[in-house]
């Protein structure tokens, strides 16, 4: 018996101009060259796009954009330290998503020359403002106000987000009534402003559980110009193949970066978090070579879980920082091949979105800051050695 | 239960809020570590019986910390409490301010012992290294190990550093298991047969329920010196994770240009878990073979099944 591989054989170029990456794509053969894309693409770090993380002292800034994207386990944060200065956090090399997380200082003084918040807020492709919920939030809605219509009056284009945050303290009845409270004394604070244009997205997160890297996926499926194209993929790919669910997830922050359009229920999305997990600490022990080099997560990466409900999890490779998991029933997974062959394919579609998107952004130049473009975060979906 | 269960008691010991009740119920009651903060303290002693690989049968007394229980533990219970003890456990909380009285109650537990159940195996476990600063926890164990050791004397005690938010405590609870497992070493030498055959770079035997790892064959150097209390604690963790969905996993199939690994349901109380590295071998082959290995595993969990040796239909 053998599992059949469709991937080593051309196929006949379906989606979109044919030329647009380069036929010999993949990692095993381009590695030396990879770092030359890093460099072309890399504009002064400061220029590229960003997410604020902004809200009062200990509201729990540092540690979202530690566990979110630094792996760092809830417990741990325990010891994180007061922030004193902007801490800018490229993720660009690890992540799919080519941005900047500022994780700003509690107290932030907009009136201190030297913080020069025109240039922070143009930017920016959303701001997160973080109120902890197990606290007294007079304050941090005080502090929001000011810090949305400030920033607003810079960039208008700006996604506000609000995460009300440290909901692993609060019942259920609690956190409802929290939101809905937050929801209206900040919109009465905007309409009072004449500001009804602004608008405020709530969110409840814990770093304890799903809800932040859920949260956080929202946040950043916003920034993605491309979003729709992949839902259609996503479409497309699960309804040939007899899938139930599938998330196209960053490998790296468990940020799932678009799904098919079918309701997404937390449990699943959790269970899926939870197989990424496992694979790349498994594919960490037992995957890298000898002395230690080489990448858990790479061109060959895939698994399957089987539960005792007759559901599979399937996970498969699709970049160097993208992965397919999709929920399948196991009488569906019978026809693997079917599914290997539409995935080949639908990988293909991926990989020529985001080439193109590339494209297009190189082809305009370098932007300035203040470009409204920025909202279109460069991705780095692909990575290719010919430019 | 049935009657030719084989009981072992383990007392599991230590001043009140070092975490006995802690460690257990993460290891034998699906808690995950954050669960544990809402523990009370244990009342006089909690009685459970842990099924261990079919035949085997863990007594585990949880002896509740508080000065008043200890009391009556070394006097008006001492013999209830000390006899028949297989293994003790003695749990430090790493971070205790009354270290000349732990040490003085672990010393009165020891006479105990000595009296009562000469040929227990005696664990330490410093507990909850968490709170010690990352740097400080090789040299801050080393002491402690150096001191119990000394402090043990005549009896031997086995001593690991250990907390329940990382993979330490796997590493220390497999170990204790391990010593009472009855036909360990038969389990490891047909474990090594069937690694030989299927031409695996290592095999591991997980006890089914607590995913602690019983018995191992290695047949190529692997870089990670902790990966089996590693592995104890991902698969644990994605245990837990699809009980919330009410299911459990059947089987797990990982690869990378590197590896191959696979995780099954093997006997009725073990999963197994096989690490290929060569490429040419496909899935669906090693699946086969891990089946086929199944009845023959099944026979031998039974501690006193037919002892033959491993016969497998190969393809
Ligand atoms: N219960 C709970 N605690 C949290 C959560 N997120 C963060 N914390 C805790 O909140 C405290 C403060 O977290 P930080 O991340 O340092 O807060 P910060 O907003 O960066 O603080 P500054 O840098 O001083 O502005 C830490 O003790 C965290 O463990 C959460 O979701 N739930
Ligand atoms: N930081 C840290 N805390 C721990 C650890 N293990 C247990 N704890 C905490 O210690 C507290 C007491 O744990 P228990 O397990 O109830 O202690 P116990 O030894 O059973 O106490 P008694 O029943 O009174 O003898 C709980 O709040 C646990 O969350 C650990 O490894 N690290
Ligand atoms: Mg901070
Ligand atoms: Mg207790």
């Amino acid at each position: 018996m053998s599992i059949v591989h469709y991937e080593e054989e051309p196929l006949p170029d379906s989606y979109g101009p044919a030329d647009s990456f380069p036929k010999d794509f993949g990692y095993g053969e381009e590695e030396e060259e990879e770092a030359d894309i890093e460099d072309c693409c890399s504009a002064p770090s400061d220029s590229k796009p960003r997410i604020l993380l902004m809200g009062l002292r200990r509201s729990g800034k540092s540690s979202i954009q530690k566990v979110v994207f630094h792996k760092m386990s809830p417990n741990e944060t325990l010891f994180l330290e007061s922030t004193n200065k902007i801490y800018k956090d490229d993720i660009s090399s690890s992540s799919f998503v080519n941005f900047q997380i500022w994780d700003f200082p509690g107290q932030v003084d907009f009136f201190d020359p030297t913080f020069d918040y025109e240039m922070i807020f143009r930017g920016t492709g959303a701001l997160i403002f973080v109120i902890d919920a197990q606290d007294d939030y007079v304050e941090a809605l005080v502090r929001l106000h000011l810090t949305v219509t400030r920033a607003y009056r810079v960039n208008p284009d700006i996604n506000f987000e609000v995460f009300i945050h440290k909901v692993d303290g609060l019942s259920d009845d609690h956190k409802i009534e929290t939101q809905r409270d937050i929801h209206q004394r900040a919109n009465d604070d905007l309409a009072d402003a004449s500001l009804e244009k602004l608008h405020l997205s709530f969110y409840l997160t814990s770093i304890y559980d799903h809800s932040i890297f859920e949260a956080f996926s929202k946040v950043v499926q916003k920034l993605i110009p491309q979003l729709p194209t992949l839902e259609n993929l996503l479409n497309i790919f699960i309804s040939n193949s007899g899938i139930e669910k599938a998330f196209l997830f960053d490998v790296v922050s468990k940020i799932y970066i678009a799904t098919d359009s079918s309701p997404v229920d937390m449990q699943s999305y959790e269970l899926c978090c939870d197989m990424i997990d496992v694979v790349i600490d498994v594919s960490c022990i037992y995957g890298l070579k000898e002395d230690g080099s080489g990448s858990a997560y790479d061109k060959e990466s895939m698994a399957i879980i089987k539960l005792n409900n007759t559901t599979v999890l399937y996970l498969k490779e699709v970049t160097k920082f993208l992965a397919l998991v999709c929920i399948l029933r196991e009488e569906s997974f019978e026809r693997k091949g079917l599914i290997d062959y539409n995935f080949h394919c639908f990988r293909k579609a991926i990989h020529e979105v985001f080439e193109v998107g590339v494209t297009v952004q190189r082809s305009m130049g370098p932007q300035p800051a203040a470009a409204p473009c920025n909202k279109a975060l460069a991705l780095n979906g692909t990575p290719r050695n010919t430019i | 239960m049935s009657s030719t269960a084989m009981k072992k008691k383990v007392l599991l010991m230590g001043k009140s809020g070092s975490g006995k009740t802690s460690m257990r119920s993460i290891i034998f009651a699906n808690y995950i570590a954050r669960d544990t903060r809402r523990l009370g303290a244990t009342i006089d002693v909690e009685h459970s019986h842990v099924r261990f690989l079919g035949n085997l049968v863990l007594n585990l007394w949880d002896c509740g910390g508080q000065d008043t229980f200890m009391e009556n533990y070394f006097t008006s219970q001492r013999d209830n409490i000390f006899r028949n003890v297989e293994v003790l456990i003695y749990v430090f909380d790493v971070e205790s301010r009354e270290l000349e009285k732990d040490m003085h109650y672990y010393q009165s537990c020891l006479e105990a012992i000595l009296q009562n159940s000469p040929d227990a195996k005696v664990f330490c476990l410093v507990h909850k290294m968490d709170l010690v600063q990352e740097d400080q926890r090789d040299l801050i164990f080393k002491e402690r190990e150096e001191d119990l050791r000394r402090l043990s004397r005549p009896l031997s005690c086995t001593c690991f550093r250990t907390s329940i938010w990382d993979e330490t405590l796997y590493k220390a609870w497999s170990s204790i298991v391990y010593q009472l497992i009855p036909n360990v070493q038969q389990l490891e030498t047909n474990l090594r047969t069937f690694a030989q055959i299927i031409e695996a770079d290592e095999v591991l035997l997980f006890e089914r329920a607590t995913f602690l790892v019983i018995s191992h064959y290695q047949c190529k150097e692997q870089r990670d010196a902790h990966r089996f209390e590693k592995i104890s604690n991902i698969i644990k963790q994605f245990k837990l994770s699809c009980s919330k969905l009410a299911a459990s996993f059947q089987s797990m199939e990982v690869r990378n240009s590197n590896f191959a690994a696979f995780i099954d349901v093997f006997t009725s109380n073990t999963y197994v878990m096989v690490i290929m590295s060569d490429p040419s071998i496909p899935s669906a082959a090693t699946l086969i073979n891990i089946r086929n290995a199944r009845k023959h595993f099944e026979k031998l969990e039974r501690v006193d099944g037919p002892k033959h040796s491993l016969h497998m239909r190969i393809r």
